[in-house]
């Protein structure tokens, strides 16, 4: 037996079924990890149904009418539970989503399974998202019109539904005036302010130029005042529709259309119906900016922030880890400096991230910034420009956090390619550097994008040292817009995964944020894929044109 | 320390050597062999040639190693020169100096000149890139770029800045025509080199080389790695290269050396024993050594 057992041990096999096991434990990890997410935070988006039911807090108490949504159940021992009534071992409670948050206080609260009576679901409930104060949970009563009440009708939810679609719309156009043309307006004015003070401080503020500023300023002006006339015309005309709501305790709200960023009956949908919601949802979430301290709505800006910020750095350390391994392997005399010089660069990629913040902070924020404020901004002084936390110092300190693993990846496929080759360039009369470049660094091109994908993929996921250089849980515009120069590396910006830890850890509404963190994750993990997945290709594509180089 | 170094390694050879001679028993047919391949050859003297490449008082050094060793000798113009003798014995090193190859590797010192051309290639002013331009070279393993077969043969011109169209299809045709490969590449110059067979290969590495028309062409045992029926259109390439370069070949194949070159020149340790025209050292060697390394009585 004992021998069975030594001649199996000495075939290796149980080694096999070690290393089999391993893979198996790690991929099932990654797997439910992702499944995890995916069900968590794609679930969130679909229409619930919204139960109406009496409760009864304690058996003989008095009945409260309850609207709401079932989001969690839990059963625990009669311990946890507190003072609970109704007999048995264990307590089952459901969290229930009952939104009105300006009437009730709070959006969600538990419930015990026992005091549930009389449960229904009409069809004619409506769920109402709110622009404030989240989500309403009622039945429709009336729409009041220009003052006048329209109640009773047949279809007075296609009405309402209509009435939600026109604000929408003038809503749309507000947005754009105040968002498009104002903030150029404010751009420019900023610029004349900017370009006043620069006079002043050069000394060449001249009547004339001042009154050229002024005139500037004036057609400004005047911009400004028909636009906020357009919009006060639009705010009125929102402002005239209302309509009243009559909620589970039978009070009625009346709430402005204004107020109102889409309704759904959800009782009443099919499950057609209800697909096609979960995906205007969905897109809601891709596309549109956050509401209510990013609670609602969408992450789009943080998107966008993440895959600008990862491409700025991708740009920064590429062709900087690439010098930088050009010279230590083809340039450099070879010894104990570059040695040495190896050793710290294999070092830095294990300093701890923050420590590349604190560094971000102090040196590029501070003092770079500093200094470029006081020779090129002096104007918006002490209004700092580049002497703050922003998009720039951030892709920065990222590259820096990065720039080890293109060198050390960029030395291996140096080091690949063979001597031959160098000869063969060199014998037709190349020089040293002509061959770098069009043969050497060529053949390079797949193990800097290899390098290229494992920076991306880490910077992507960093966050700790971006709350130091330049993330904010709410930036008031995109690093990107119409106003020249287009790209405003100044500016602060979101991040996905800075939005995960605000939402998660710094929300005032846990429970409402809570499914968004793994949505918002499960994001950043399709993005971080996609984001590789591209490069994975270009690389392999490299590498299938000059395999048969390195073989030989 | 050193020289008990360097008499293991010529133990080594002997012994190698001897073995191959001995397994094979074929001595006598072996010198009948090379002097009836070079009976073919017309009669060719050292002293009408033009001369292409001098070699003075040259020595090498890696490091404190001597690999050369006082070689004076005279390449001609427009001919096949062979380089033979066994493994180590300085030939490919020397070959390598003709266009400075050998100043990639660090611990290399020479002295002596080499003149080609009545200019001292190791001469301070030279510019080695322009050298290799003069000078070009063809490795023992086919080394293509990764890149397409047209781009191969354009390599050169492209690094002299040209870039015309037009100029470049024409020495693209005319190098890959001047190496024999034409008419099996046309078709698909736009294709990767590697996909070419290794003759194929090595073939279009020459184009390569005579695509920027260099003067001398050095080529370092260009058919080893190679089959019998590449390495015979090799050897049949350098007989016609030979109407319009200077051609310097080192090859370890001695009916190679008997068939294609004019000249030989038979180096042992890195000191030059005997240098003549082919037939002569084929089949009647002045020295006693080349005598017994051509018969294969070596040592």
């Amino acid at each position: 037996m004992t021998n069975k057992i030594k001649t199996w041990f000495s075939t290796g096999e149980p080694y096999i079924w070690l290393n089999a096991g391993a893979v198996s434990v790690s991929i099932i990890m990654v797997a439910g990890l992702v499944i995890l997410i995916a069900v968590r935070g794609l679930g969130h988006f679909w229409p619930a149904d919204i139960a109406a039911f009496d409760y009864y807090a304690e058996p003989d108490a008095e009945p409260v009418a309850l609207l709401g949504e079932l989001v969690d159940e839990e059963t625990v021992s009669r311990a946890r539970a507190g003072k609970v009534i109704y007999p048995g071992e264990t307590v089952t409670r459901y969290l229930i989503k009952t939104g009105n948050r300006d009437v009730v206080g709070l959006d969600f609260r538990w419930v015990l399974a026992a005091g549930i009576q009389n449960k229904s679901f009409p069809e004619d409930i409506i769920v109402v998202e709110r622009r404030e104060w989240g989500n309403l949970y009622g039945y429709l009563k009336a729409i009041q019109i220009d003052g006048k009440t329209i109640t009773g009708t047949e279809n007075l939810w296609e009405l309402f539904e209509q009435k939600v679609e026109e604000s929408n719309a003038t809503f749309e156009q507000i947005r754009y005036i105040e968002k498009s043309q104002i903030g150029k307006i404010n751009f420019g004015m900023e610029r004349l302010r900017l370009k006043e003070r620069q006079y002043e401080l050069d000394g060449e503020k001249t009547p004339e130029r001042l009154q050229e500023l002024n005139a500037k300023r004036d057609k400004f002006q005047s911009e400004y005042n028909q636009l906020t006339e357009r919009l006060s015309e639009l705010y009125d005309e929102l402002n005239r529709n209302s309509f009243v709501a009559s909620l589970s305790n039978g009070r009625e709200v009346t709430v402005k259309f204004l107020n109102v960023v889409r309704a759904h009956r959800p009782n009443a949908m099919g499950v057609v119906e209800k697909t096609g919601f979960y995906f205007e949802k969905l897109w809601e979430f891709v596309a549109e900016d956050p509401r209510e301290a990013n609670t609602e709505g969408g992450i789009f800006p943080a998107i966008f922030g993440t895959v600008l910020m990862v491409i700025i750095m991708a740009i920064m350390v590429t062709p900087f880890g690439v010098v930088a391994a050009v010279y230590l392997r083809e340039y450099a005399k070879q010894g104990p400096l570059t040695r040495l010089i190896r050793i710290a660069v294999n070092n830095l990629a294990g300093v701890p991230s923050v420590v590349y913040g604190v560094f971000g902070l102090g040196f590029f924020v501070y003092f770079l910034g500093g200094s470029i404020d006081q020779l090129f901004f002096e104007a918006s002084l002490p209004a700092p420009t580049f002497g703050t936390p922003g998009l720039l110092w951030a892709s920065l300190t990222l590259a820096i956090l990065t720039v080890p693993v293109v060198i050390v990846a960029t030395e291996e496929g140096l080091s690949r390619v063979p001597r031959a080759i160098r000869e063969g360039s060199l014998a037709l009369g190349a020089t040293k550097a002509e061959t770098m470049w069009r043969t050497v660094l060529p053949m390079t091109a797949s193990a800097m994008i290899t390098g290229l994908i494992l920076a991306v993929a880490r910077a992507a996921g960093e966050v700790a040292p971006l709350m130091l250089v330049g993330v904010v849980k709410l930036a008031p515009s995109l690093a990107i817009d119409a106003n020249a120069p287009f790209l405003h590396l100044d500016r602060k910006f979101m991040h996905l995964g800075f939005h995960i830890y605000d939402v998660g850890f710094q929300s005032p509404n846990v429970e409402a944020a809570r499914p968004l963190v793994y949505s918002t994750a499960l994001l950043l993990v399709i993005l971080i894929i996609t984001l590789n997945l591209t490069a994975i290709r270009i690389r392999n594509s490299l590498r299938e044109k000059y395999r048969a180089a390195e073989q030989g | 320390m050193q020289q008990n170094k360097a008499d293991d390694i010529i133990d080594n050879q002997e012994s190698e050597i001897k073995a191959v001679s001995d397994s094979t028993d074929s001595t006598p047919t072996h010198a009948m062999n090379l002097s009836s391949i070079v009976n073919g050859h017309e009669q060719t003297r050292l002293e009408d040639e033009n001369i292409c490449i001098t070699v003075n008082n040259f020595d090498l050094f890696y490091a404190d190693k001597q690999a050369l060793k006082d070689i004076n000798m005279t390449i001609p113009e427009k001919k096949v020169t062979a380089f033979i003798g066994p493994s180590g014995c300085g030939k490919s090193t020397l070959l390598r100096c003709f266009n400075r190859m050998n100043d990639l590797i660090d611990s290399v010192s020479v002295t002596g000149e080499i003149r080609i051309q009545d200019q001292n290639i190791y001469d301070k002013t030279v510019n080695v890139a322009d050298l290799r331009r003069r000078v070009g070279m063809v490795f023992q393993k086919p080394n293509p770029f990764p890149k397409s077969v047209y781009e191969n043969v354009a390599y050169g011109l492209r690094i002299q800045g040209i870039n015309d169209r037009r100029t470049i299809d024409a020495v693209v045709e005319k190098s890959l025509k001047g190496a024999a490969l034409w008419d099996e590449v046309k078709d698909r110059l736009d294709d990767l080199a590697m996909g070419l067979s290794g003759g194929q290969q090595q073939r279009l590495v020459i184009a390569r080389a005579i695509a920027i028309e260099p003067e001398i062409i050095l080529l370092d045992e260009p058919a080893s790695a190679l089959d019998p029926i590449s390495t015979l259109k090799i050897e049949e390439l350098i007989y016609e290269l030979k109407q319009n370069f200077t051609i310097v070949i080192v090859t370890h194949n001695m009916q190679q050396a008997a068939r294609v070159s004019d000249y030989t020149a038979y180096m042992y340790l890195g000191e030059l024993i005997e240098f003549s025209d082919t037939s002569t050292l084929f089949t009647n060697p002045n020295e006693q050594m080349t005598e017994d390394y051509i018969t294969g009585r070596y040592g």
